[in-house]
């Protein structure tokens, strides 16, 4: 019967994504075709899970794992996919398998004749693709996977209207707070080996006395993994600091911004805290901070709801208030509860989102009948103040906005400024005479005295950051910033060259990926050069209008050169991260940084150049409110 | 177009900009209107071409597609030739056909608007519009809302910007991030002039200033204007101003550039590189707009010419035997009708149609029972001095808890995702599988309880309510009965039962829901208007009134109101318990006949409803177009106004025996009961206004979809029940959504008029705001010789004669073999789109 189980879950990992490949074949016209792989797929998937289900119920729900694929395996360190099935997984299999076939249903009809609709539906397969690996994935590393998709699914549904300026800039927006998401979550995997000098699996955290023995070693190493945790789920599911992402990724077609900002992927915070519970339930520290995230992000996010004006506002925020609630719910240990308040939530969240265009008539019509004038009465002075503090406070968002961009976007801008004057040549001879160096450094490190060379895989570190840096805030020329980006990895492969026990396999599967993209990525932007003869990119640019094959190459070269599980770099990063020891927190915390400023270079430089409103008006363009 | 002066004048610039702002009413009102209704004392090219270059609009097809539509042969050859000839001489038709086919134009528009603001990105390097708009629009709309906020504007009855001055006063938090714009809101009168002062600097830029700010969020301006013109409009009134708009922005742009560079910045008037293009200034007329607009010229005659052939060809119908018509029924003069009543004929051929705008002649504010507001039944420039009160209903109106405002609290919030969720799965399940009418849903059997009584009688003048008198009194009715008899020619050969067929819309998940209802009722449907007429109609007094006044209604024939729902084409009939038992027999064949014909109306709707396939039986394709009106994921329910392109003022016999593809906008008339176009007057009232104003919003949101139409709905988020954005952080989007545009052919509305060209001049030129439509060009204008059936084609205040170029018109006895056969278009692109419209056919 396991086996049979087994070969059910393997199935139902491999089905999404076999279900991806094709749509993807598909040509672009056949709006049919597209559709119904998708819905079969789905579909499909729904059925497969409800026996799956039925054959674990009846067989008293066991908890099981498979370890699927081993990567890489070396003495010291073993890569591997893993997968596992519990109760939390088989309620977010349900309700994700569910809701995203009612919608499939839903937009096969509603998308129809939509510019795009083929990238629509490969775009929500390829997020039901990463939708599975999480929600199935037995370590962290497989996780990371997944969510590594969702992030970048999420800011291909959210900009879905490539040619407006609003969806462009709210998908850049809400990548930035998911890329914090995975920073966290990459300290917390690297942190995690240190802890246990292993690639631990999620059925190993549920071992509470194996937890509670090696927490005892390293108490603060736990909490840190905890906290980075704890920001990560915070993150994904738009609890404080970071709940203004929810109601600007309301930009795409309404089904999908109902199905994964209004239910599944929203939740994914939730089902990592579910997840890491074992873990963390000890540590009354983070337990604290949990609930008080939910409290506080409940209390905030209520009022917030309560005067949005629009209706899909109200609906994001009503359900981060939930979310808190469900937060809550968690740290205090109710399990069951806070399952079943997410497939509650998930589900109203959904129906309400999908029917709020009916809201204008159905609203006018009640008003019509039951209008009762509003009275304003006076009242004493220090209530009202507090009222219109209040209100306007709600309206203002806490400036919960506004807070994400000092913390996240200014110093970086302001590390960029400082970085000025390596434009143009000034920067290109920095990245020759700075690789020359380093070239000469790492040839004859054995002569290097230990003193230094200690530090040296830090200071290599050090520069990529500022070439990451440099890349990200480069505003005139778009094949130095690309340059940055290749140099970067570079220089994080010729840090760690500097351990002894690295190998030039390891070097060679981080460096591939990156490098192969990136050749790629440069003659893309070459070759656009030449098409229009000159690159400004100050603005967004909108070229896919006119290049739509190329801006696809140069996605892909994006998403390698930021190492995305689509190439063998994404395991070389894993890898690197391995050799950093734990008294090396600099240099974990500068590779960390780096990593998200790389995605965000790469995809902001897609964005400028090939997304928003066509810089050319030969035909009907939006405006820049639109 | 007025030439700027540099002293700068508040008011008179704020009333000018007003004019060339959006006039889309909230969503409720929503009714078609000409979207460059501005540009209307220009002639139609002209106006088109200032639009363009000021605002950078497009309003034309691309040149690219239309020489795409040459190639294809949907813009003809001949028809272009011709229009080339006719405008630049038959000697240089071959230089010009060179230019207009091959020759290379940069079509690119850089627009004017925008050009003085733009420099606080290029000199300042601050994205002011970024940081000030999604605020302001986030407090506009709380300030506006009708209803979605739990916690609605804490101060909602001083006016815009007193309100923001209490709130900003009593508060310890603020408006604005520095000193200054809060000092200047509170303490100071707060001048437009004094805060430009700031901005600007330069007084000759002041203007163009604001024109360029109000522009930059054209929907929001808009609608605030619109509220301030018409504060109705709104159940919860709220006083505004685009003044105060205006005041604020200008704070928070204070605000903005004061929180960036402290507070000493010099206004952008004194730090201008080169002045901006005179915004206003004269637009010339470049060759490749010449070539657009002959192209343009011959897209739309390509489709005309061919329409005029076949009425002038046609075989000359024997006229109708006349006693023994089986029943007479009168429908809207909307477009979305022609072919119900071509297939009612087609069923019952002893029936006879008649069409004229859909509030029947009754105007009058009706007030549902329960309801607490007026609703207005009749063309929107007319004000009513009655009202109609619905009495004895029995239906109630059902609540929707998964919408509750309870899930928007915090503990309520928290039982019912875990109650009322899960049932929202299974009303999703329902709601997919299963379509069903819902309480959310805009429903035309909504507007009133068919089994309800109305007060339409008056019996005492002074009864009255808030100044409207209650009903009409029997004079009152017959004026009217008689008025519109005679308009569309119903005075003699009565069969025993008119039915008076009003039209409404059933949609689900659709914010422009009222574009779908009758435009000649206000955007509602019909069916009070119905009722009512038929109520005058059957009433003695009026009748004996009628007598004497040469109309003799014979006693056995009855008047029965009835609503059709053009989205789900079925017919509801009103005060059927009222019918002579002779008449109760007769209805019940024809209801059969309504039924049938509603049938075959369903069918050929579908050809264009690309979910359905067009070969199934008629009855099997009627039950799916009724699901899908109900489904929440169909973006079109019915297609409304789309293709609309021509109107038809005349005898049936004109149209009879043409297939127009549901193209037509027909209003009966006959010629030969009013020789001195005393009726004709009042038949052309409304006709450029309603109709040219839904073919030209139809237009330019087809041609621009982004900057006049309202771009695709997937997207829509709905704001304050007023309007719809994109996203959260957007402007509003006045204009159509795509899903009804994207397969109408952008052509102007060519009216064909029935009677002595003398006589249709007479009857258009009396009033200046409607024969501006004419005069200008942004409606075309024929008539048609009674007698002859030769055209004249109204130009620069004359009807030449018109003579359609040699063709050949198809003719075809089996229109649903025509239908099942017809090409459905998979793009959106023209040259496809334009493909689905169907050629015009004789039917023998």
């Amino acid at each position: 019967m396991t086996l049979l189980l087994t070969s059910l879950l393997k199935f139902l990992i491999f089905l999404p994504l076999a279900g991806f490949v094709v749509s993807l074949l598909i040509p672009g016209k056949m709006e049919n075709a597209i559709s119904r792989v998708a819905i079969f797929t789905v579909g499909s998937h729904l059925v497969i899970s409800l026996v799956f289900l039925v054959f674990w119920f009846f067989n008293s729900y066991p908890t099981f794992e498979t370890r699927e694929l081993i990567l890489y395996d070396t003495e010291r360190y073993k890569f591997f996919i893993s997968f596992y099935l519990d109760k939390i997984t088989a309620v977010y299999l349900i309700v994700g398998s569910f809701l995203t076939f009612l919608v499939t249903i839903y937009c096969s009809y509603y998308m129809h004749r939509e510019s795009g609709y083929k990238r629509f539906f490969n775009t929500v397969l390829f997020f039901y693709v990463g939708y599975n690996i999480v929600i199935f994935s037995g370590n962290f590393e497989t996780l990371f996977i997944g969510w590594e998709i969702l992030g970048i699914t999420s800011f291909l549904l959210i900009g879905f209207y490539r040619d407006r300026f609003l969806p462009v800039k709210n998908a850049l927006k809400v990548f930035t707070v998911f890329r914090v998401a995975d920073m966290a979550l990459i300290l917390a995997i690297w942190m995690s080996h240190h802890l246990w000098h292993e690639n631990i699996t999620f059925s190993k955290l549920g071992d509470s006395r194996a937890v509670i023995e090696h927490l005892q070693d390293y108490p603060v190493l736990g909490i840190l993994i905890s906290l980075m945790i704890v920001t990560a789920a915070a993150a994904k599911s738009a609890q404080l600091p970071f709940s203004s992402w929810m109601p600007r990724a309301m930009e795409g077609p309404t089904p999908s911004s109902a199905i994964f900002y209004g239910s599944l992927s929203v939740h994914l915070g939730v089902f990592l805290l579910l997840r890491t519970f074992p873990f963390w339930e000890h540590q009354t520290l983070i337990v604290i901070l949990v609930f008080l995230i939910g409290l506080s992000t409940s209390i905030i996010a209520t009022a917030i709801s309560r005067v949005q004006s629009s209706v899909k506002a109200q609906i994001a925020y009503s359900s981060v208030a939930q979310i808190g609630i469900i937060f809550i719910e968690v740290a205090l240990g109710f399990y069951d509860l806070a399952l079943i308040h997410f497939a509650g939530n998930a589900f109203l969240r959904t129906y309400q989102l999908l029917v709020s265009p009916s809201i204008v008539s159905y609203l006018i019509r009640e008003q019509f009948y039951n209008f009762v004038p509003r009275r304003y009465i006076e009242r004493h002075a220090t209530l009202k103040k507090i009222e219109y503090s209040i209100y306007l406070l709600s309206l203002k968002e806490f400036h919960l906005d506004s807070c994400i961009y000092v913390f996240l976007w200014n110093p970086i801008k302001w590390f960029g400024r400082k970085l000025n004057f390596l434009s143009g040549k000034v920067g290109f001879i920095f990245i020759i005479v700075t690789f020359f160096i380093g070239v000469i450094l790492l040839y004859n490190k054995q002569s290097i005295p230990q003193g230094i060379r200690e530090y040296l895989p830090t200071i290599f570190a050090f520069i990529g950051l500022v070439m990451v840096i440099k890349s990200f805030t480069e505003r005139k020329d778009i094949k130095l910033s690309w340059l940055l980006v290749i140099m970067y990895h570079i220089w994080i492969a010729s840090a760690v060259s500097f351990y002894e026990n690295v190998t030039m396999l390891e070097i060679i599967i981080y460096l591939s990926g990156v490098l192969v993209s990136g050749i790629v990525g440069y003659v893309c932007l070459h070759k656009l050069r030449i098409l229009e003869h000159t690159i400004d990119w100050n603005d967004f640019q909108g070229h896919v209008y006119e290049h739509p094959k190329l801006a696809f190459v140069f996605l892909l070269s994006c998403l390698g050169t930021m190492a995305f599980p689509i190439t063998p770099s994404f395991l070389g990063v894993d890898l690197m991260f391995t050799h950093i020891e734990t008294n090396q927190v600099g240099f974990a915390l500068i590779l960390a940084l780096s990593f998200i400023v790389v995605g965000l270079s790469v995809v902001r430089m897609y964005s400028r150049v090939f997304l928003g409103p066509h810089i050319k008006t030969y035909h009907d363009i939006p405006g820049r409110n639109s | 177009m007025k030439a700027q002066n540099s002293s700068f004048d508040e008011h008179e610039v704020l009333h000018e900009l007003k004019h060339f702002l959006p006039a889309q009413a909230p969503l409720k009102d929503f009714v078609h209107h000409n979207t460059l209704h501005a540009f209307q004392d220009l002639k139609f090219y002209a106006g088109a071409r200032h639009a363009k270059k000021i605002f950078g609009y497009f309003v034309s097809l691309q040149l690219d597609e239309y020489r795409a539509l040459c190639k294809s042969g949907r813009i003809r050859k001949d028809v272009l030739e011709r229009i080339v000839s006719e405008k630049k001489g038959l000697e240089h038709v071959d230089g010009w056909m060179e230019n207009i086919l091959s020759k290379k134009y940069d079509t690119s528009i850089p627009p004017r608007i925008g050009s003085l603001r733009s420099n606080w990105e290029k000199q300042y390097h601050i994205d002011l519009d970024l940081i000030v708009h999604p605020f302001l629009f986030r407090i506009l709309c709380s300030y506006l809302d009708q209803g979605i906020s739990v916690w609605s504007f804490p101060v909602g009855h001083k006016g815009f910007l007193s309100s923001l001055k209490e709130i900003e006063k009593d508060n310890y938090t603020s408006f604005f991030k520095t000193e200054r714009a809060k000092k200047l809101l509170l303490k100071s009168k707060c001048r437009i002039e004094q805060l430009l002062k700031i901005l600007v600097g330069d007084e000759s830029l002041y203007q163009q200033y604001l024109y360029d700010q109000q522009f930059s969020h054209q929907g929001w301006s808009g609608m605030v204007s619109t509220i301030e013109d018409q504060p109705q409009t709104l159940l919860n009134q709220k006083e505004i101003s685009l003044h105060d708009l205006v005041c604020f922005e200008l704070l928070l742009e204070i605000d903005a550039l004061d929180s960036q560079f402290g507070e000493d910045w010099l206004p952008i008037g004194s730090n201008l590189k080169n002045r901006p293009i005179e915004l206003f200034g004269e637009v010339p007329e470049t060759e490749l707009d010449e070539v657009l607009s002959i192209l343009h010229d011959a897209f739309e005659w390509s489709y005309y010419d061919q329409v005029l052939a076949a009425i002038q060809l046609q075989k000359q119908e024997k006229p109708a035997a006349a006693p023994g018509k089986s029943f007479q029924g009168i429908f809207c003069i909307d477009d979305r009708e022609c072919s119900f009543r071509r297939y009612l004929e087609k069923v019952d051929p002893k029936c006879e149609t008649f069409s004229m705008p859909g509030f029947f002649g009754v105007e009058f504010f009706f007030q549902p029972e329960h309801g607490k507001f007026y609703t207005k039944l009749c063309p929107v420039p007319i004000t009513p001095r009655y009202l109609i009160k619905e009495t004895d209903t029995k239906h109630k109106l059902q609540p929707e808890p998964l919408f509750s405002k309870l899930s928007h609290s915090l503990f309520q919030g928290w039982l019912i995702t875990q109650t009322l969720g899960f049932l929202s799965a299974l009303q999703l399940v329902l709601n997919i599988f299963r379509p069903a009418m819902m309480p959310v849903m805009a429903s035309s059997s909504a507007h009133m309880d068919k089994a309800s009584h109305l007060t339409i009688e008056n019996k005492n003048p002074d009864h009255k309510e808030n100044d409207l008198q209650i009903g009409f009194t029997v004079e009152e009715m017959a004026q009217r009965v008689e008025g519109t008899l005679n308009s569309i020619g119903l005075v003699k050969d009565f069969a025993s039962i008119v039915y008076v067929v009003g039209h409404g819309a059933s949609s689900v998940n659709n914010p422009h829901y009222s574009a779908y209802d009758c435009g000649a009722c206000a955007g509602r449907p019909g069916s009070v208007n119905a009722r009512v007429l038929c109520f005058m109609a059957n009433h003695p007094q009026v009748r004996a009134i009628l007598g004497s006044n040469g109309i003799i209604i014979p006693a056995g024939t009855q008047f029965v109101g009835a609503l059709h729902d053009t989205t789900r084409d079925d017919i509801t009939y009103f005060d059927e318990d009222a019918l002579s038992s002779v008449n109760s027999v007769i209805h019940e064949k024809n209801v059969s006949v309504f039924a049938e014909a509603l049938d075959f109306n369903a069918k050929e709707r579908s050809r264009r409803l690309v979910s359905i396939n067009t070969k199934l039986s008629a009855k099997e394709i009627h039950e799916e177009v009724r699901r899908r009106s109900v489904s929440l994921f169909e973006p079109r329910p019915e297609l409304n106004h789309a293709t609309n392109a021509i109107c038809i003022i005349g005898r049936r016999s004109l149209s009879k025996g043409l297939f127009l593809d549901r193209r037509a906008f027909m209003n009966s008339y006959d010629y030969s009961i009013d020789p001195e176009g005393k009726y004709l007057f009042n038949v052309m009232r409304p006709i450029a206004p309603v109709l040219g104003g839904i073919n030209l919003e139809y237009f330019f949101s087809r041609v621009d979809k982004h900057k006049l139409g309202a771009g695709t709905k997937l997207p829509y988020n709905v704001m304050g029940l007023i309007g719809v954005a994109n996203g959260t952080d957007g402007d509003l989007r006045p204009g159509l959504p795509s899903q009804m545009i994207e397969v109408h052919d952008p052509v102007r509305l060519l009216v064909i008029v029935e009677h002595f060209p003398e006589v249709v001049l007479g009857s258009i030129n009396q009033q200046p705001a409607t024969y501006e439509f004419f005069i200008n060009e942004w409606v075309r204008i024929v008539a048609v010789h009674p007698e002859t059936r030769e055209f004249f084609l109204f130009k620069d205040g004359n009807f030449l004669p018109y003579k359609p170029l040699p063709q050949s018109i198809g003719s075809v006895s089996d229109i649903t073999a025509l239908l099942e056969s017809a090409k459905t278009t998979v793009t959106t692109d023209i040259v496809e789109a334009t493909q689905e419209n169907l050629p015009v056919y004789w039917i023998n």
